[in-house]
């Protein structure tokens, strides 16, 4: 699915969060978006779910109009994981990814055995078959992290839009799940704080206050100029002898 | 917890366990009828029943057959359908918001139809024309629509989270509108009100049940139905609210629409009950926690259950407040709360234990 944005500006209380800002994600691929703290990228992230309309510019999903669009219509096609989402409910972990069925089901619609098939496998792609019985709120933050992720697999995406899912996991989650994320049929945007992780997106997109600054594949994109004018550091880029690919050496800040 | 556990486990709801529904109800309300300063056997209730339904022509005593139809079948029912209609809204609003202080009187509802029936029977707006539940109504009515307004107002010059900004504006406007109305009605009793007034504007504001007949039936009943449609009509959509308004947006629930829908209707189904029988507190706040821990946060058996547990926890609250003291009814909003509150502390503690 082709997932695209026209211009698009979004302001609050004055402050201009999002500044013209267009791009284009391509059927299948995974786009990495990256920049500093506040630079717009979980706004950005709103906005291509739908959660956000903004009044200037567009977003479009294989070329029809996401404000046409009927909610339910738009989470059949498109999921998103929050950076964080809580709950004070009592609620085990099987019940919060069956929430993802939610957009296929209707008062009358009823659960089906192919909807309990859905939730076992997305429970499975994450890791967390083992953990299904267990409550919310005895999870550790990785692991609820991954059950959002399942949550937004059971609704089938063809976008998966994840903001920062990494953050709570340790390492090996952390590459477990951008693996699998990379492996899953389905065109994924993901907002990423570990530079180096950026690197296995197929491209990449710079956002710096409120603006795409730059866009393309991550050996384009992640230069030491850039990486110095926009995070503000100094970096070295190395080369790993083992498969030659580049790997990040921040030295210290600017 | 056996219970709990046993009504928990399973991932989908045992309708198995359907058919226990009204039969608890039938029960409840038969002992709502059968229980009180006189005590009436189920054999005469059954033939009251039989001779008023379809005519059977048993021999009765009037005056039993008086008190069963024209007082406390009425009443039972009556006190079924406020329960069930206030725990409803209860667990709409505390799923809503987000928020485990919800409580149907939260948006001003119960301070608003306390001023109107104030306004009613003390300053005399109306002048006899406008009956006490109807200037209840119309003040609760008032008052909720202040609170959204207020809400509105408040919600739209914020940003952030935009979920969380919108159910804290809610509750926030709910507090300042209770505020307000509650200091109306004290006002209007502090400047003109007599003490045997004001003693009777108190033991309404705790909720009596003394005066219903089967005319407020004809309007409680089919509140509460029409709520518990909704409220299952709705159950995936509130399911959906789990992890906040913007998760269940990204889940295809329009919650602009939902949420004024549900709070809509269950300020209605508030209104009309406080309207006819007082603000009985506690049920709307504490049946929906109780139900929780017994059938889990999943509408599709927290609605029934909290529907039900409310009709008999209701029922059951006012046949004590019938016994407790004798040659006395007590307001019903003392007896919720007095056996509420433990029963409550209960489930809590013996819950976490389990967990």
């Amino acid at each position: 699915m082709r997932l695209a944005a026209e211009r698009i500006d979004w302001t609050i209380h004055g402050h201009k969060l999002l500044d013209d800002v267009s791009l284009v994600v391509e059927p299948g691929e995974t786009f990495g978006l990256i920049g500093p703290n506040g630079s717009g990228k979980t706004t950005l992230l709103r906005v291509l779910a739908g959660l956000r309309k903004p009044k200037i510019g567009r977003v479009l999903v294989d070329g029809l109009p996401m404000n046409r669009m009927r909610r339910r219509d738009i989470a059949q096609s498109i999921s998103f994981v929050e950076q964080q989402a809580e709950t004070l409910d009592r609620i085990e972990v099987r019940e919060a990814v069956a929430l993802g069925r939610t957009p296929f089901l209707s008062p009358l619609r009823s659960w089906s055995d192919q909807d309990d098939a859905i939730v076992s496998q997305a429970l499975d792609d994450v890791g967390m078959h083992h953990l299904a019985g267990r409550l919310w709120h005895t999870l550790s933050g990785g692991e609820r992290q991954r059950v959002h992720i399942a949550r937004a697999l059971a609704q089938q995406p063809r976008v998966l839009l994840l903001d920062e899912p990494t953050n709570h996991l340790d390492i090996r989650h952390q590459l477990s799940i951008l693996q699998l994320v990379r492996q899953l049929p389905v065109t994924v945007v993901i907002a990423l704080h570990d530079l180096n992780q950026a690197m296995d997106c197929d491209r990449i997109g710079v956002m710096d206050a409120g603006r795409l600054v730059d866009i393309g594949t991550p050996r384009q994109v992640l230069t030491a100029e850039r990486l110095r004018r926009t995070f503000g550091v100094h970096v070295d880029i190395l080369d790993d002898p083992i498969d030659h690919s580049r790997i990040m050496r921040f030295r210290n800040a600017v | 917890m056996n219970l709990a556990i046993a009504l928990r486990s399973p991932a989908r709801f045992r309708w198995h366990w359907a058919w226990l529904t009204p039969l608890i109800l039938f029960i409840a309300v038969m002992a709502g009828t059968a229980i009180g300063e006189t005590s009436i056997s189920m054999e005469t209730i059954l033939k009251v029943l039989a001779n008023r339904l379809w005519g059977a022509g048993y021999a009765v005593d009037r005056i039993d057959a008086g008190i069963i139809w024209s007082y406390r079948l009425s009443r039972a029912i009556l006190a079924a359908s406020c329960g069930a209609g206030l725990a409803l809204a209860g667990v709409v609003l505390q799923a809503l918001l987000r928020n485990p202080l919800a409580d149907p009187f939260l948006m001003g509802i119960s301070a608003g139809a306390s001023t109107g029936a104030v306004a009613v029977t003390i300053t005399g707006i109306g002048a006899g024309a406008v009956t006490l539940s109807l200037g209840a109504f119309a003040g609760a009515g008032l008052a909720f629509g202040l609170v959204v307004l207020l809400a509105h107002a408040a919600n739209s010059g914020t940003g952030g989270d935009r979920g969380t900004q919108a159910a804290g504006a809610i509750i926030l406007a709910g507090i300042a509108g209770s505020q307000l109305f509650n200091a109306l009605t004290a006002f209007i009793i502090a400047k003109s009100a007599s003490a045997e007034q004001a003693r009777g504007i108190m033991f309404w504001l705790l909720g009596n049940l003394s005066g219903v007949r089967w005319n407020d039936v004809i309007l409680g009943l089919p509140a509460a139905l029409g709520g518990l449609l909704i409220c299952l009509w709705y159950r995936r959509a509130l399911d959906a609210f789990t992890f906040g308004a913007d998760s269940a947006a990204s889940m295809g629930i329009s919650v602009r629409k939902v949420r004024g829908i549900l709070i809509t209707a269950m300020a209605l189904v508030t209104a009309v009950m406080v309207s006819m029988v007082g603000a009985i507190g506690f049920v709307g706040l504490v049946i929906p926690h109780a139900m929780r821990f017994l059938v889990g946060s999943r509408h599709t058996r927290l609605v029934p259950a909290s529907a039900l547990a409310g009709a008999v926890f209701l029922i059951g609250s006012d046949i004590l407040s019938r016994i407790l003291v004798p040659g006395q009814v007590l307001p019903i909003g003392v007896v919720t709360s007095l056996i509420g509150a433990p029963a409550f502390a209960m489930i809590l503690v013996r819950g976490t234990r389990v967990r």
